[in-house]
């Protein structure tokens, strides 16, 4: 701790977070109106509203990281300054397990609980004797207590293979990064290219698996319990499949472009790295509790 | 140093100089923890009188029995966006305002860590509640389902404005989140050479807590209320019977968020505590480490208890008896803190200016709170207590005189050292002695309303409640009027007032009271090396 | 000091002072009706009085103190800040209390939640916002809906001694016998409250918790509904009136009585048509009492809440949709089904209004035996 301190950069005024925090407030406003206006079918202009503000994110996104790759490529920031971000990513992924967390405790608890005790489990005999007389625990709940139908999604064909895929993009990702530790730009670039090209037919494939749910099973956003969690979970994971596809393109096209990274200093090639290895883990937990068991 | 091609120094020379900038540019744009930390306590303090309004709605219908001045429909709208905006508009901001302030200036940090997502963090909120209070103007009416939005009621059952208020939570549990790492990250990576985890104060130590609930409890928030969206718009039937679902579940995924949450607005104001009561005895805190380990137990219990604000759902005995327990469990570390300010006051050299008294007030007033919220943990005393006034006393003498009176004792302990002047002693005096005796006939009589049977979120009682709510009413415009005075004091000690030395208090130690009063507005740009 | 101990005193009178005025509401628990309820009572004061304890030695140091270590007085202040023998003492000693306290409370815990062997068993089903009560030993159900009149609630009358606590048909337990309920919602989540019977049970729908209360005494007892259930979850009152064996059993052969004959009548309604005039009256007593608190009287409804009836497209076009929204209500919203609440004739007359009223003058006559054709697949 001897040595002479390194200075931690503190950036000037920015504009770019109360930018984003229009954004915000414009894509939650539109968004608010807008599920009303499309579950009732009626006029309105939070779609309008909702996509402004999406640009407007995306607008105060590239400025801000702007703002931050010139900073970086002009050496401003020290290793104290690359630490916090370091932490500040991991505590983000931190809060999206959480919020993982929170809907696969709703999975285990219709599982273990409500759908039991609907047919009479713990202390609720009763309320399969006076209000659910014909309906039967068992999961996949293929019938719910109102009596909707539906059929389960089988673990075997896509979404093993999507398995596999997303299992191999962790692994080629875990080349490209170490192609930038060794200098070698070749194999970072073509293996994170992989990796963005793995991702996107993870996507595509999943695309083809809400088809097939929703034309061939009868499996729907709606029909129950079952098709609550799996479209829900399955759903917000794309969703971060495709953020961390989108973050990974970034990030290649910087490579690519403008020759950015080297071997010592990569904080957004890691940061990156992580949250796709994390959307990676949250997929195996998804596999096991969602699909297979 | 490694890659770094040009000298860092030369830029650090050239940014000491920047004062802040002019007009309003300044705190739209602002990096400075300082700013930051002003901008949200001024918000928290407009939400607190905006809360504050419903409040008196509120006390003003109850004044009397029958239905006199709104419908029961703009009632419900009221309480419940009275406890929205308290929780996450006034009690929440106006801690994380003290963190931004006082961490970094604690633990001899230039700044915070990520400054310009801490100004984010701020920014979104202002727009959040802005979108929570336009929502009261929507057809239909706000959001009437209680702050604890209970499915169905706040799915099939709730007005249109459901939608807004889901995202504007949204966005308020983005910006918590940010502002949550950022305090993690400032305080993992930003000490002071020297300053180790053991040295740090207990508001850094009590917030350091705090930031790791909100960053593991908001996102449960952000799913709970998704679930409650696609529940009531997209045909999902998480908290529906007749799919599978169960109604309680979502008590059990609010909750599981909503007791840490309790916990949130708590643990800094035990750090605040922490920090007035030796600085007044003059006599060291004692029990530091124990200090710190209570607060981790108390962190930690937090996530086994959330089940006792659902006795009455009908859970199976064994789960029952379990939350009971742990509940329980939770009054020996905070009985600890509470014996750990009584023997540092022991033997001190006690003298009693305003923070002091708001310091004193809480330990009593917060430890009745403590008191009622244990009887609350029994659970089959708690089928009676359950959903009356009891409760309504209950969390009130813990957020109001507890969280709040904490605020109060920070805001007068750190006023000199935020604007360079002293605050005026016999207004704050006044306004400590209005609020105490004021916030005891509100919120006292409760009790006794609960337990005789009156339910809480009625807008109309039995003639049998009449007197004792016509108190409690009195109790709350008085208590409401005397908040002026802390605005009237705030303003007089931002214009000016006895010029205030750096150390301010006597007894005062740590790294903020070793700069000038003011603090300059960048502090620690060189961190100070710590013995 | 002399200011503080000055304040609290003012305090401590003001408060006595409000609460000799206010002698009809009790200022503690009820003790309750039953052994139950006496237990609980007593584990409340317990922890009360164990409470009281620990507050008057804590704050009788932390005031000595106060009084005591004060700077005007000259004192020094000590440098002591830790002792590992105090804190593992105030540790263990709160543990040991709290141990003391979780005994009985788990005694009377587990007394409370075992509902076997019970002789009555009474379906109580909440919905927004009534309480309906069904013997399932009997053929005995019914409603029991809030008796206070709206102009007292206006303050357009006086209002009574048992104002909002007081319901039209009361649920009826035999005493000295365990009466089980089983408790459900039709609609949002409501809770069953008597105080005096220490008994309150979240109303879950699609659920049934399990509650039970041996009454000994004959008796009138009130309570209320104790979870936010929306707009009139303070007008959905309970009153429970316990009677002798032999007023029990007379009372549910009669009310079995009156309800099978009431049925035998609807069966014969059937061949009969009503007049416009008598449709028309029906429906509006109907309406007001069951549809007018969200569609509200003027048939306006609350925009983004509740539809509108006055010249919306249902109450002006689609006759059958229209019946059979009232029949079996619209899942995924607040419209409940009227079916069971609702005699076939009341059905009728309320859909005849609705047809006829606020310039809606459809001219439709809808009969009771259009109704249980409805019904019928």
């Amino acid at each position: 701790m001897s040595e002479k301190y390194e200075h931690y950069y503190v950036p000037d005024q920015s504009p770019w977070p109360i930018v984003g925090a229009v954004a915000l407030f414009m894509m939650a406003f539109g968004a608010g109106h807008f599920v009303n206006e499309v579950t009732k079918d009626q006029p309105g202009y939070g779609g309008y509203l909702l996509l402004a503000g999406v640009a407007t994110l995306i607008f105060m996104l590239v400025g801000w990281f702007r703002n931050v790759i010139d900073e970086s490529m002009h050496g401003l920031y020290s290793k104290q300054l690359d630490r916090s971000y370091r932490q500040g990513m991991s505590w983000f992924i931190f809060s999206e397990v959480m919020f993982f967390a929170a809907f696969f405790g709703a999975l285990f608890y219709a599982r273990t609980i409500a759908i039991p005790w609907l047919d009479g489990a713990s202390n609720n005999a009763s309320t399969a004797a006076v209000l659910w007389p014909a309906f039967e625990a068992a999961w996949p709940l293929l019938k719910t207590p109102g009596g909707i139908e539906t059929q389960a999604m089988p673990w075997q064909g896509l979404p093993l293979y999507n398995t596999l895929i997303l299992l191999a993009s962790s692994v080629t990702l875990q080349f490209a990064h170490m192609g930038l530790e060794q200098n070698k730009r070749g194999q970072l670039k073509l293996m994170l290219g992989l990796t963005i090209l793995l991702g996107a037919s993870f996507l595509y494939l999943q695309g083809i698996e809400y088809v097939h749910a929703y034309q061939d099973l009868g499996l729907k956003l709606d029909s129950g319990i079952y098709g609550n969690t799996f479209f829900l979970l399955t759903g917000f994971h794309g969703l971060h499949v495709t953020l961390g596809a989108l973050f990974l393109t970034v990030i290649f096209l910087r490579i690519l472009l403008k020759n950015h990274f080297t071997a010592h200093k990569h904080f957004a090639f890691q940061a990156a790295a992580w949250y796709w290895h994390f959307v990676d883990v949250v997929w195996l937990c998804l596999f096991i509790f969602v699909y297979v068991l | 140093m490694s890659t770094v091609t040009t000298d860092p120094h030369a830029h650090a020379e050239h940014e000491h100089h920047h004062g802040p900038a002019k007009g309003l540019k300044r705190w739209l744009y602002t990096t400075n923890h300082k700013d930051i930390g002003t901008l949200y306590l001024l918000f928290a303090l407009t939400m607190f009188f905006i809360g504050g309004a419903m409040a008196m709605v509120i006390r003003a219908e109850l004044f009397q029995p029958g239905l006199q001045i709104v419908q029961p429909d703009f009632f419900n709208q009221m309480t419940t966006v009275h406890g929205l905006i308290m929780v996450f508009g006034a009690v929440m901001p106006a801690f994380t305002g003290l963190a931004n302030w006082l961490v970094p200036m604690m633990i001899g940090a230039p700044d915070m860590a990520l400054p310009r997502m801490n100004n984010w963090s701020f920014w979104i909120l202002p727009f959040a509640f802005s979108i929570l209070l336009l929502s009261l103007f929507m057809e239909g009416g706000g959001p009437g389902f209680g702050w604890t939005f209970y499915a169905p009621l706040s799915t099939t059952y709730s007005s249109d404005s459901t939608a807004l208020f889901v995202f504007s939570v949204h966005i308020m549990g983005i910006s918590s989140i940010m502002g949550a790492i950022n305090v993690i990250v400032t305080i993992m990576n930003l000490r002071a050479p020297g300053m180790t985890y053991m040295k740090m104060p207990l508001f850094v130590w009590t917030w350091f807590i705090t930031a790791y609930l909100l960053i593991a409890v908001m996102p449960v928030l952000a799913g709970a209320v998704t679930m409650v969206l696609t529940d009531k718009y997209f045909g999902t039937s998480f908290f529906d019977a007749a799919g599978g679902g169960d109604p309680v579940l979502f008590q059990h995924i609010f909750w599981f968020f909503g007791h840490p949450e309790v916990y949130i607005m708590i643990l800094p104001a035990f750090g605040i505590v922490s920090s007035i009561v030796p600085t007044f005895a003059r006599k060291p805190l004692f029990g530091y480490a124990s200090m710190v380990y209570a607060t981790s137990s108390i962190a930690l219990l937090s996530f086994l208890v959330w089940a006792h604000h659902m006795f009455t759902t009908g859970m199976p005995v064994f789960a029952e008896l379990f939350f009971m327990y742990c509940t329980m469990l939770i009054a020996v570390p905070t009985g600890v803190k509470v014996f750990n300010w009584v023997a540092t006051m022991w033997r001190g050299a006690m003298t009693f200016e305003v923070p002091m008294m708001f310091a004193l007030a809480f330990i009593v007033l917060f430890t009745i709170g403590g008191f009622s919220g244990l009887m609350l943990a029994i659970t089959p005393a708690d089928f009676q207590y359950h959903d009356t006034y009891f409760v309504v006393a209950h969390f009130h003498y813990v957020l109001v005189t507890g969280a709040i009176f904490s605020i109060m004792a920070a805001a007068y302990y750190w006023l000199p050292k935020w604007t360079g002047h002293m605050y005026d002693e016999t207004l704050g005096q006044w306004h400590f002695w209005c609020s105490l005796i004021s916030v005891n006939v509100l919120f006292f009589p409760m009790h006794f309303v609960g337990l005789a049977g009156m339910p809480r979120r009625i807008p109309d009682y039995a003639l049998q409640f009449a007197d004792f709510n016509a108190l409690i009413s009195i109790g709350g415009f008085a208590f409401g009027l005397s908040q002026l005075l802390f605005v009237w004091l705030v303003v007089k000690c931002i214009k000016g007032g006895e010029k205030a030395t750096a150390q301010v208090w006597e007894g005062a130690e740590g790294l903020e009271w070793t700069i000038p009063s003011p603090a300059p507005y960048h502090s620690f740009t060189t961190p100070p090396e710590i013995k | 000091m002399a200011k503080t101990s000055y304040l609290c005193w003012s305090l401590l009178t003001f408060l006595l002072a409000f609460s000799t005025q206010s002698a009809e509401m009790p200022l503690n628990m009820t003790q309750g009706v039953t052994e139950i309820s006496q237990q609980v009572y007593h584990l409340h004061m317990k922890i009360f009085y164990i409470c009281c304890a620990i507050g008057v030695a804590v704050f009788g140091v932390m005031f000595w103190s106060i009084i005591h270590h004060r700077k005007s007085k000259g004192v020094e202040p000590a440098q002591f800040h830790e002792s590992t023998k105090v804190e593992l003492l105030w540790t263990a000693l709160p543990v040991v209390i709290l141990i003391l306290m979780a005994i009985p409370a788990t005694q009377t815990l587990i007394a409370m939640e075992d509902t076997s062997e019970a002789d009555v068993t009474v379906l109580i089903t909440g919905s927004q916002w009534k309480w309906h009560y069904k013997y399932m030993d009997h053929k005995v159900e019914y409603y029991s809906l809030l008796a206070t009149p709206r102009k007292q609630i206006d303050n357009k009358l006086k209002k009574g001694d048992n104002y909002l606590l007081e319901v039209d048909r009361p649920l009826v337990i035999p005493t000295g016998k365990k009466v089980r309920f089983l408790v459900t919602s039709d609609d949002v989540i409501h809770s069953w409250w008597v105080p005096a019977f220490a008994v309150k049970k979240d109303a879950n729908p699609g659920f049934i918790n399990e509650a039970w209360t041996k009454v000994d005494h004959p008796g009138v007892y009130r309570g209320q509904c104790a979870e936010l259930c929306g707009k009139d979850h303070g007008f959905m009152p309970i009153v429970v009136i316990a009677k002798d064996q032999a007023d029990f059993d007379q009372w549910i052969a009669q009310e079995a009585a009156t309800q099978a004959a009431a049925k035998a009548e609807e069966q014969k309604l059937l061949s009969m048509n009503m007049s416009k005039e008598e449709l028309m009256a029906l429906g509006e007593k109907t309406y007001m009492g069951y549809c007018a608190a969200c569609h509200q009287p003027t048939g306006m409804g609350i925009p983004g809440v509740f539809p509108a009836l006055k010249g919306s497209k249902m109450a002006l076009e689609d006759l059958p949709g229209h019946i059979d929204i009232v029949l079996n209500g619209k899942t995924g919203t607040a419209m409940q089904a009227f079916a069971k609440q609702l005699s076939l004739s009341e059905i009728a007359a309320v859909i005849t209004y609705e047809r006829n009223a606020w310039d809606n003058n459809t001219g439709d006559l809808v009969q009771a035996a259009d109704i249980a054709k409805a019904q019928k697949p």
